[in-house]
C-alpha cells in the first residue's frame, strides 16, 4: 500500500477519538467528581449516605445487600445494624419501602431505581446533580436543578449543603435577541457541612452509585492487567514461532 | 471437492509427495539449515501457553453453571419468630421451596413421647433424614422439647400432612377416626399416613419413614433460624 | 473407485479406520496442509481468519448468554442485569459478546476493504464476493436484532425507528411494519421473534454462508496483494511456485493475528467495555420506555454510515421512501462491484492514480458518514452527510468509467516479496 493511501487512512482513523468523545456529549458541562472506585472507605461512606438520605424513596433493586457487604468489606452484623432499614434479608435487593404509585402521585414521577444511573448518565452527572440545586419559587418544591431542569425531586441534601441561588448571564438566542441564561449557582446560606465536607459527601455518594452500576468493575480492571500481560506473552511466542517457520519461505 | 481436481492439476491440488514443513520450497543458495529442535521448542512453548489460555478461558463458562447469587439468595436460611405460639399451635414457613412446620408442644405431650414405641415403625429414627443433633435427642427429635421443627412433607408421596396435636381426640381431623390412644401428631389426608408429634411414622403406613428435619438453630428463646446448624460468628 | 481412496491409503490405527469411512485425511490435505496460498499475504490478510474466530466467539458466548437470558419484554432487561451480577462470570461472557459484535464489524469492514484494495472481487472470484455481500447483509440483520434483545431504551427506540422505515414503502408499508413487529408498536411479540431469529435462524444462515464462502475460495484459490494468479506458474508437480502450504505457514501466521487481536479485544473488555458509549450505548442502561425517547437516537456505530445516508436524502413528493431506497442501494451496489470494475489490473499497486484517489475518498467519506450518523442532524453534519453520500455512490457508479481510463502500471509475472 503506498504512503499516500496510508496517510489518508491514518487521517480517517484519527477522527475516531472525536467520534468516541462525541458519542456522549451533554448540554451543560459537568463537574469532575474525582470518584475512585477502588477507594473502599469512600464506597462505605457512600453506602451509608445512600441508606440514610436516598433509600427512603430510591431503590437499588439490582444490588443485593450481601453482595454490597462483601464487595465493600462490611461485616454482616454492621450491615444489618446500620444499613438495612426494612424487613429485607441480606440476599435481597435493596428496595425502597415507598410504594411506587403513591410516590408518582406525590412527586409527579416515581423516584427511579438508581441501580444503573451511573452507567446511564455517568458518575460526574450524579456528582454535579447533587451539587446543582438552587432556589426557584416557580417549582412545586421551591427548588430546581441546573443539571436536570424542572427536576421532580426535592433538594434532599439542603440541610447538609445549605441553600443555593441561581446566577444568570446575558446571552443572545438564535434570532439575536438578548435574554438571561443560567450560568451557574452560588451559595446563599450554609448547611451543617462545610463546602469541602459536602464535596466529600457527594463524591462518596456518586462513587457508591458508580459501584452499584457495575459491582464487578474493580475486579474486572485488576483481572484485566493479568489477562493483558498473559496475552502479550502469548503474542510474543506466536510471533517467534511464526518467524521461525517462515525462515523456510523465500 | 470432486476427485477431478486431483487429475486436473489445477488450484489447491493434492499431490502425492508430501511436503514436509521445514523443506525449503524453492532452490535458493545460502539457505540456513532448519533448526528442528528450536522449532519443536517454540511450538511446544506456544502450544503450552495456548493450552493454559484455553483452560483459563474455559473457567468462566464452566463456572457460569454454578448456582447464581439469586439461587443462593432464594435458598438462604429463614428466620422464624415462634414466640406467639401456644401449646398445640403450629406455624408453617417455606424454606428452599418446601414447607416446614414449627410446633409448640406442651410438657405433658413431650413427657408421653416414650409411651407408644410399639405403634411406631422407626421409634429411634435410625432411618430418618435429619441432622445429627436431632438423632441424638432421641424421642424428642428436636433441639428443645417444647418446639418441634420438621419438613411438612409426607415421606410417602410428598403431600403436606395436617396437624392433629390433641392427644386422645380421635375425631379432631374432620372425616377420619385417628383411633383410640391417639398420642397427638400428624395425619396425612392423601393416603392416611399417621405420625406422632415428633414426626415419627406409625407402623403399617403408606409412608415408609419419619418426617425429615432440616438444619436449624435458635437465635433467641423463640427465634428459630431454619437452614443453619449454628449461627454465623459475628466478627 | 479405488483411486478415490488411494491417497487415504491403508492407514494405520484409528486414523486409518476413520479415513476408510470419512474423508478426514483427504480433507486435511486438500484444504489445509497441501492447499497452496500465495506467499505474499500481508497485514490485510489477517481479517478473514479473524472474522471466523470472532464468529466462533459470538456463537459460544451467545449460547451461554441464552442459558440465562429471558426473551420477554417483562424480564429481558432484568435478566441482563442477572447475568451481569448474579451469574458467576456472567459479566465476562456478556462483555465478550458485546465487544465481539463490534469487533466483528471492524474486522469485516477491513476485510471488505482488502478486497477493494487488491481486486479480490474480480473474476474468477465474483461468487466469493457475492457470498461475502450476503454474509454482510445477514450479519447486519443479526447485529440489529441482537441489539434489541437487552430491551433497553435504545433497543426499543432504535427498533421502533428502523422498523418504521418500512412504513414509507407505498401501498404495503403500513401492513408490512405491523407484520414485522407482530404488533402495532415494538412489543413483546417483536422481542420474542427477534430472539428466535438472532439465536437460531440467522446463525445457521451465517454458518452455511461461511462454508459456501470458503468453498468458493478454495475452488479458485486466494488472490494476493499483487493481484496476479499464482497458479499461472506451477512447478513440475503442479504446485504454484509462489504458493506455500496453508499449514503450517498460515496457521502459524494467523495465530499471530489472533493473538494480536486478543490483546486489543481483552483490553477493551477489561478496561473499556462500553468504549465511551460506542460499543454499549448509555441510554441502553435504562429499561425500554415507550413513553420516553432518549434525547438522541442513534444506531450502534457500525450502522451509522448507512443511517447517515438514510437521513441525508430529503423527502420528495411527500414521502421519505427515497432515503430508504438510497440506504438499500448503498448495500446492494456492493453486489455489482465485480462487474463495475473494468480495470485491466486487479491490485491497487498497479492501478493508476484515479483509482487510488477514488478509493481514498471512498474511505474518508465512509468514516465521515459514520460520524454524521452518530451525531444529531444539526450544524454542518447534514450537509456533510449529503456530500459524502454522493462521494460514496460516485466510487461505485463511476467505477466502470474511471477504471477503464486509468493509467495502469505493468503487472509483474511473479509475486513481489513476502512478509
Amino acid at each position: 500500500m503506498n504512503s499516500g493511501l496510508k496517510r489518508l487512512l491514518i487521517c480517517a482513523a484519527l477522527t475516531l477519538p472525536a467520534a468516541i468523545a462525541s458519542a456522549q456529549e451533554s448540554e451543560v458541562e459537568l463537574q469532575y467528581s474525582g470518584a475512585d472506585i477502588n477507594d473502599i472507605a469512600s464506597l462505605q461512606r457512600g453506602a451509608r449516605n445512600f441508606m440514610n438520605y436516598c433509600s427512603g424513596c430510591h431503590s437499588l433493586s439490582y444490588v443485593r445487600y450481601s453482595r454490597m457487604a462483601e464487595d465493600l468489606r462490611i461485616p454482616e452484623k454492621d450491615l444489618a445494624a446500620n444499613l438495612m432499614f426494612t424487613s429485607s434479608k441480606p440476599g435481597d435487593g435493596i428496595v425502597s419501602a415507598m410504594p411506587a404509585d403513591a410516590a408518582a402521585e406525590w412527586f409527579g414521577k416515581a423516584p427511579p431505581d438508581l441501580s444503573l444511573i451511573a452507567r446511564e448518565r455517568g458518575v460526574d452527572y450524579i456528582y454535579s446533580y447533587l451539587k446543582g440545586y438552587y432556589l426557584d419559587d416557580t417549582r412545586p418544591w421551591g427548588v430546581n436543578n441546573m443539571y436536570l431542569p424542572s427536576a421532580a425531586m426535592p433538594d434532599v441534601l439542603a440541610s447538609l449543603q445549605g441553600l443555593q441561588k441561581a446566577v444568570y448571564k446575558n446571552d443572545k438566542d438564535a434570532s439575536g435577541n438578548a435574554h438571561m441564561v443560567l450560568a451557574g449557582v452560588e451559595a446563599l446560606s450554609p448547611g451543617s457541612l462545610s463546602p469541602q465536607e459536602f464535596d466529600v459527601f457527594v463524591r462518596d455518594t456518586a462513587n457508591f452509585l458508580d459501584y452499584c452500576g457495575e459491582p464487578v468493575k474493580a475486579k474486572r480492571q485488576s483481572l484485566g492487567i493479568f489477562v493483558t500481560l498473559f496475552l502479550l506473552v502469548g503474542f510474543v511466542f506466536a510471533l517467534l514461532l511464526k518467524k521461525e517457520y517462515w525462515k523456510d519461505v523465500h | 471437492m470432486s476427485n477431478d481436481r486431483v487429475d486436473r492439476g489445477a488450484h489447491g491440488v493434492l499431490h502425492t509427495a508430501a511436503v514436509t514443513a521445514g523443506e525449503s520450497l524453492l532452490p535458493v543458495e545460502g539457505v540456513e539449515e532448519v533448526d528442528h529442535s528450536r522449532r519443536h521448542l517454540l511450538t511446544a512453548a506456544t502450544v503450552g501457553i495456548g493450552a493454559v489460555g484455553v483452560a483459563f478461558a474455559a473457567v468462566p463458562f464452566i463456572a457460569s453453571w454454578e448456582p447464581s447469587a439469586r439461587a443462593k439468595a432464594l435458598g438462604a436460611p429463614v428466620s422464624v419468630d415462634a414466640s406467639k405460639l401456644e401449646d398445640g399451635q403450629m406455624l408453617k414457613v417455606a424454606y428452599r421451596g418446601q414447607p416446614v412446620f414449627v410446633i409448640r408442644r406442651s410438657k405433658s405431650v413431650v413427657a408421653a413421647l416414650g409411651n407408644h414405641d410399639d405403634l411406631l415403625a422407626d421409634p429411634k429414627s435410625e432411618d430418618s433424614v435429619q441432622p445429627d443433633y436431632i438423632k441424638a435427642s432421641g424421642a424428642d427429635r428436636s433441639r428443645t422439647p417444647d418446639y418441634w421443627v420438621g419438613y411438612a412433607v409426607c415421606t410417602h408421596l410428598g403431600c403436606s400432612p395436617l396437624g392433629a396435636f390433641e392427644p386422645n381426640n380421635p375425631y379432631q381431623v374432620q372425616g377420619t377416626d385417628l383411633g383410640q390412644n391417639w398420642p397427638g401428631g400428624f395425619y396425612c389426608p392423601c393416603h392416611g399416613s399417621k405420625y406422632d408429634i415428633s414426626g415419627r411414622v406409625f407402623k403399617s403406613m403408606p409412608a415408609p419413614k419419619n418426617l425429615p428435619i432440616p438444619s436449624y438453630t435458635f437465635s433467641g428463646d423463640a427465634r428459630i433460624v431454619i437452614g443453619e446448624d449454628e449461627l454465623p460468628k459475628s466478627s | 473407485m479405488a483411486a478415490a481412496h488411494e491417497s487415504a491409503g491403508p492407514g494405520k490405527g484409528l486414523l486409518g479406520w476413520i479415513d476408510r469411512r470419512f474423508p478426514l485425511s483427504v480433507l486435511w490435505r486438500s484444504q489445509v496442509s497441501e492447499y497452496y496460498a500465495p506467499k505474499n499475504f500481508n497485514f490485510w490478510y489477517y481479517f478473514g481468519s479473524l472474522a471466523l474466530f470472532i464468529l466462533v466467539n459470538q456463537l459460544v458466548t451467545g449460547i451461554f448468554l441464552t442459558m440465562s437470558y429471558k426473551p420477554s419484554a417483562a424480564e429481558a432487561f432484568s435478566s441482563i442485569e442477572y447475568i451481569m451480577r448474579d451469574v458467576s462470570w456472567g459479566w465476562l461472557i456478556r462483555y465478550m459478546h458485546s465487544t465481539g459484535a463490534s469487533a466483528f464489524f471492524i474486522v469485516i469492514y477491513l476485510h471488505m476493504f482488502r478486497a477493494l484494495l487488491y481486486g479480490s472481487h474480480r473474476k474468477p472470484r465474483e461468487l466469493l464476493w457475492i457470498f461475502g455481500c450476503l454474509l454482510f447483509l445477514v450479519l447486519m440483520a443479526e447485529g440489529f436484532m441482537g441489539y434489541v434483545l437487552p430491551w433497553g431504551n435504545m433497543s426499543f427506540w432504535g427498533a421502533q425507528v428502523i422498523t418504521s422505515l418500512f412504513g414509507s414503502i407505498p401501498v404495503i408499508g403500513g401492513g408490512l411494519v405491523d407484520w414485522i413487529r407482530g404488533d402495532y408498536v415494538i412489543a413483546d411479540a417483536t422481542l420474542n421473534r427477534f430472539f428466535a431469529l438472532h439465536v437460531a435462524a440467522l446463525p445457521l444462515a451465517l454458518i452455511f454462508l461461511v462454508i459456501a464462502h470458503l468453498m468458493a475460495l478454495h475452488e479458485v484459490g486466494s488472490n494476493n496483494p499483487d493481484g496476479i494468479e499464482i497458479h499461472d506458474h506451477n512447478d513440475a508437480q503442479g504446485r504454484p511456485l509462489d504458493g506455500i502450504p496453508f499449514h503450517p505457514y498460515y496457521t502459524v501466521k494467523d495465530l499471530v493475528g489472533v493473538m494480536g487481536f486478543l490483546v486489543l479485544f481483552g483490553a477493551v473488555i477489561f478496561f473499556a467495555p462500553t468504549l465511551g458509549g460506542l460499543f454499549l450505548e448509555s441510554p441502553n442502561f435504562a429499561p425500554a420506555n415507550p413513553l420516553q425517547t432518549p434525547p438522541h437516537i442513534a444506531p450502534v456505530w457500525y450502522f451509522t454510515p448507512f443511517y447517515a445516508m438514510l437521513r441525508a436524502v430529503p423527502s420528495f413528493w411527500g414521502t421519505q421512501v427515497w432515503g430508504v431506497l438510497v440506504m438499500g442501494a448503498s448495500i446492494l451496489v456492493l453486489f455489482f462491484v465485480p462487474w463495475l470494475d473494468r480495470s485491466p489490473v486487479a491490485s491497487v499497486r498497479y492501478r493508476g492514480p484515479i483509482y487510488k484517489v477514488m478509493l481514498a475518498i471512498f474511505v474518508v467519506a465512509f468514516v465521515i458518514l459514520a460520524i454524521c450518523g452518530l451525531k444529531p442532524p444539526a450544524g454542518i453534519y447534514p450537509e456533510l452527510a449529503k456530500v459524502c453520500t454522493v462521494l460514496y455512490f460516485a466510487f461505485f457508479l463511476l467505477m466502470p468509467w474511471y477504471t477503464r481510463i486509468d493509467r495502469v502500471k505493468p503487472v509483474p509475472e511473479r509475486v513481489t516479496g513476502h512478509e
